[in-house]
């Protein structure tokens, strides 16, 4: 058998600084709320002091006349729904007839200042019904007195029901030798990033729009201008400028850009939306608040036999991705193991709170806690260690899950291998001291939903545009959105690659939907995959201008020609060629600058029943991560000292960029495992704040080494997948695990605080149970 | 109208006069009067270290900070931070090891991290950890951070 040995590249695998990076370390980077129109006003929105209401009238001559105000804007008059998936538009840009949580957006103004602007909004008066709360997605399951939106299902506040049956899972269970069922219970969490939303909107005289907003998702945002204002796509224009952070919160189109925009075009004056953070809080669309029930049958050889997984998950006000995140909760439970077997009945429920939406590694994250937990049980009833358990169930490559998911490369069983070896598995798996303990966690995620959320009209999910002109500057114009996570410099350092040039000569173009060829935008870790095959498309056929016109220069024929450092010579003699500038000014001559088009589309994949596409990818990452835990018993603390990741992201192309997401989705994982909560009264969010919303410290974090282990995938550019998303699922399973080897406690209720530790303890204790001694 | 007096302080160097009332915190006076942006606004309420800026040499929030008490007295920012050309070894290092990944906390994070190293030119990584537990970071985990700061510190040994 041939073996073939991998290529290496000059700048791709190795670690690669952030292009901007020091433009962000000197402040110069700019992000929305830097920019400052001449003439600027400030906009305000009044938000829903009721979680559920009808709004009989609004009376806002008041706030209208109030001098140094512009506009003052209510519902009905941009009343077009809109969301971010076309088959669910439930939000309108400002509450119309009912506002449906606290923080609901129910007016807005425009007005010289912020004082004016706050006075304003005092002055409005509202006359309401008050309706029923429903701040437990318990009670909207069953029909209700008042429904939260028309659309809920014969009359529940049900948003989304998934019934999915493959294989035969009673019989499965029936002939099962062992079976364990966890039922998992897991607070919302939020994305937490430090910049908050931000938008400005100017109305000109030509008759165009221009928004500048803090956005994952640039297309999504100008769809939705477009569907509400009622203005073309072509009259609106869209950019993006720094974005400090998103994971999933700023990858809906958000009512506030909307409303921002309407103000603008209502005044004729620029308007600037400023967040505050009690403002983005009750924006959330942060992971769901769930309660999942998992349910696993394993033969007598310890091999999986079915899966049964139901899911109740509170959706909050507005539907956002939640069609999507009641499928994920099933279907991402289809690796990385084989299972033959597997029934699911999920649900999303409305409910009068701050909508849940998108958040990193959404819809894989609670699902795989349950998971992993009940595999770690019944390792331990089987008698088997919890690594080879999974070993023996891993999907192999070139596989098809029996939902019809197709499984190109996966490393998974190295990443078993690594984690193993590199943590000292076999020498403290129940061996370490009461209180200390070692837990493994799994996970795996899409490289990229293989199904866009637009399919009309039909187009690549990415293009990439490149042009250079005689100065050999090679400007990049692409509508992926880098939110920090390096996809600026990822893009760069692709075209660099393909054409052999100096990474400085390619200059990465700001978002701006006037010149940006439409990209689907950051989410659903498709950035690397899609936008990298489509750059990489583009640097290869601007290299074929090149190298024809260097073939013709050197009277050589081209297939003798490679392509050298900042040069075009024959192969494997640098002597007879030329240099990139010369290449590039015989290949301008005739056409003056060149440009070039390069994009990426899915081929299609999965099965033909309802709802096939969901979780199709065409790829995934897989991960598999110890986590090292002290717990102290007397008070209940919980401290996470180190964390071993191995991760098969295929080729990590910035080794800088993958182990920089690894440990960040480190640290949210362990924000979610150990503390973070979106805590609620009722419907009423009441720490709406990063005073009380506990995002961990830098003295909480454990060490991390990370354990790259991926083979290159066939289909990704120069052989990646994702690494974005994946790495934060693992990591909550293992803490989980090493908290039942330190104490011998099954934690399913998540965060995991000091005081759920010690009843734990107590209950453990109170059944009679001993753990190594205690 | 309120009291708008004229505030005078030194701002990276250079002395300032500039109306401000008295309700106005530092941060306003520096992004929306003074057109210093790259101090950033991430809370408002002292929680995330994002508009961190030195006054008379010691890392402070300029969100909680009103304007008036910084009269005669000396503020930096990540502005006067800056070298004209390049970076401090602690901006480079930033970039070398990856500690920025959005980058809007990281303002913040180099202006703490200059006063520490100014103070302490040899940390232990302790130090480092304590002088930056008030910023916050979504992106990195910190660890890059921490990292980054120790390379500086041993760079300019």
């Amino acid at each position: 058998m041939a073996t073939t040995t991998p290529p290496s590249y000059r700048l791709l695998g190795g670690p690669i600084p952030y292009i901007e990076g020091p433009l962000k370390v000197t402040g110069r980077a700019e992000y929305t709320d830097d920019i400052k129109r001449p003439g600027q006003l400030v906009g305000r929105l009044l938000r829903s002091p009721w979680p559920h209401a009808r709004l009989k009238s609004i009376d806002v001559r008041e706030a209208r006349a109030t001098p140094g105000v512009f506009a003052v804007l209510t519902g009905e008059k941009y009343p077009i729904p809109f969301g971010v998936l076309p088959i669910t538009h439930d939000e309108t840009a400002i509450a119309v007839d009912k506002a449906r949580y606290i923080g609901d957006i129910i007016a807005a103004v425009a007005a010289s200042d912020e004082r004016t602007a706050e006075a304003a909004l005092a002055k409005i008066r509202f006359e309401v019904d008050a309706l029923p709360e429903y701040a437990d997605p318990r009670g909207g399951v069953d029909r209700v007195a008042e429904p939260i939106h028309a659309r809920g299902l014969n009359g529940t506040n049900i948003q989304k029901e998934v019934v999915q049956h493959f294989g035969d899972v009673d019989a499965a269970f029936a002939r099962a030798a062992v079976s364990v069922r966890v039922r998992g219970t897991f607070a919302g969490v939020t994305h937490g990033f430090t910049e908050p939303m931000a938008t400005i909107a100017e109305a000109t005289p030509d008759g165009r729009l221009t928004v500048w907003s803090a956005t994952q998702v640039p297309h999504y945002l100008h769809r939705s201008l477009s569907e509400v204002l009622g203005l073309p796509m072509h009259r609106i224009r869209v950019i993006k400028p720094e974005v400090g952070g998103g994971f999933g919160g700023k990858s809906d189109p958000l009512p506030h850009e909307i409303v921002c925009a309407a103000l603008a075009l209502e005044t004729g004056r620029p308007v600037k939306i400023l967040f505050d953070r009690e403002d983005v809080f009750y924006t959330n669309h942060g992971r769901h608040p769930t309660q999942n029930d998992v349910r696993i049958a394993l033969d007598g050889d310890g091999r999986i036999l079915a899966y049964d997984i139901e899911a109740l998950i509170d959706g909050g006000a507005w539907s956002s991705f939640g069609t999507v995140t009641t499928y994920y909760n099933g279907v991402l439970g289809m690796g990385p193991y084989r299972v033959p077997n597997f029934r699911y009945k999920g649900r999303r429920v409305y409910t009068t709170k701050p909508p849940s939406g998108a958040m990193r590694a959404h819809g894989g994250t609670n699902l795989r806690y349950t998971i992993e937990v009940a595999l770690d049980e019944l390792a331990e009833r089987t008698g088997r260690d919890p690594f080879d358990l999974r070993r023996e169930n891993a999907l192999p490559p070139n596989s098809r899950t029996v939902n019809e998911f197709l499984i190109t490369s996966t490393s998974f069983v190295a990443c078993l291998a690594a984690a193993r070896k590199a943590s000292g598995w076999d020498a403290k798996f129940r061996k370490l001291p009461f209180g200390r303990g070692v837990g493994l966690g799994c996970g795996f995620y899409i490289s990229g939903s293989n199904s866009p959320i637009h399919f009309t009209p039909k187009m690549p999910q990415s293009t990439v545009h490149l042009k250079v002109d005689m100065d050999g500057g090679i400007a990049v114009h692409s509508m992926q959105a880098d939110i920090g996570q390096g996809s600026n410099t990822l893009l760069a350092a692709i075209v660099a690659e393909v054409l052999g040039v100096d990474l400085a000569r390619v200059h990465v173009q700001r978002v701006d939907s006037d010149v940006s060829p439409i990209d689907l935008g950051s989410y659903s870790s498709r950035v690397t995959f899609m936008m990298g095959n489509a750059a990489r498309a583009a640097a290869e056929q601007l290299k074929a201008q090149l190298v024809r016109a260097a073939a013709e220069r050197l009277q050589l024929p081209a297939e003798e020609l490679e392509v050298g450092y900042e040069r075009i010579h024959r192969r494997g003699d640098p002597t007879t060629g030329l240099s990139f500038l010369e290449a590039l000014h015989a290949a301008m001559e005739p056409v003056g600058a060149l440009t070039a088009s390069g994009s990426y589309q899915t081929k299609a994949v999965g099965g033909s029943f309802k709802g096939a596409r969901a979780g199709t990818a065409p790829a995934y990452s897989f991960a598999a991560y110890v986590a090292e835990t002290e717990v102290d018993v007397e008070t209940g603390e919980i401290h996470v000292e180190k964390i071993w990741a191995a991760f098969d992201c295929g080729r990590a192309l910035n080794r800088l960029a993958v182990e920089g997401q690894i440990e960040g989705s480190i640290h949210m994982g362990l924000g979610q495992v150990l503390g973070e909560s979106m805590n609620y009264r009722g419907a009423r969010l009441f720490n709406p704040s990063l005073l009380e919303y506990k995002i961990p410290m830098p003295q909480q974090m454990p060490e991390v080494e990370i354990l790259l282990v991926g083979a290159d995938d066939p289909e990704g550019p120069f052989g990646a997948k994702e690494a974005g998303e994946g790495p934060l699922i693992a990591t909550l399973p293992a803490v989980g695990n090493a908290l039942y080897d330190a104490i011998g406690v099954r934690f399913t209720e998540l965060p995991i605080t000091p005081d759920r530790v010690l009843r734990g303890l107590d209950r453990r204790r109170a059944e009679g149970r001993v753990w190594k001694g205690d | 109208m309120p009291s708008r007096e004229l505030l005078n302080f030194q701002l990276n160097g250079h002395p300032v006069s500039t109306p401000c009332e008295a309700s106005r915190v530092l941060l306003d006076l520096l992004r929306e009067d003074l057109s210093l942006t790259g101090t950033k606004r991430g809370c408002d309420l002292g929680t995330c270290g994002c508009c961190a800026v030195l006054v008379d040499g010691r890392p402070t929030l300029s969100c909680l900070t009103l304007g008036r008490l910084v009269e005669g007295r000396s503020v930096t920012t990540i502005e006067g931070i800056t070298p004209a050309q390049g970076l401090t070894p602690v901006q480079r290092a930033f970039v070398e090891l990856g500690a920025t990944q959005c980058g809007f906390c990281t303002p913040g994070f180099i202006v703490t991290a200059t006063a520490l190293l100014r103070d302490h030119p040899h940390p232990s990584h302790d130090e480092v950890v304590r002088a930056v537990a008030g910023n916050l970071c979504r992106c990195t985990g910190y660890l890059r951070i921490v990292a980054a700061i120790e390379k500086a510190a041993e760079e300019s040994a």
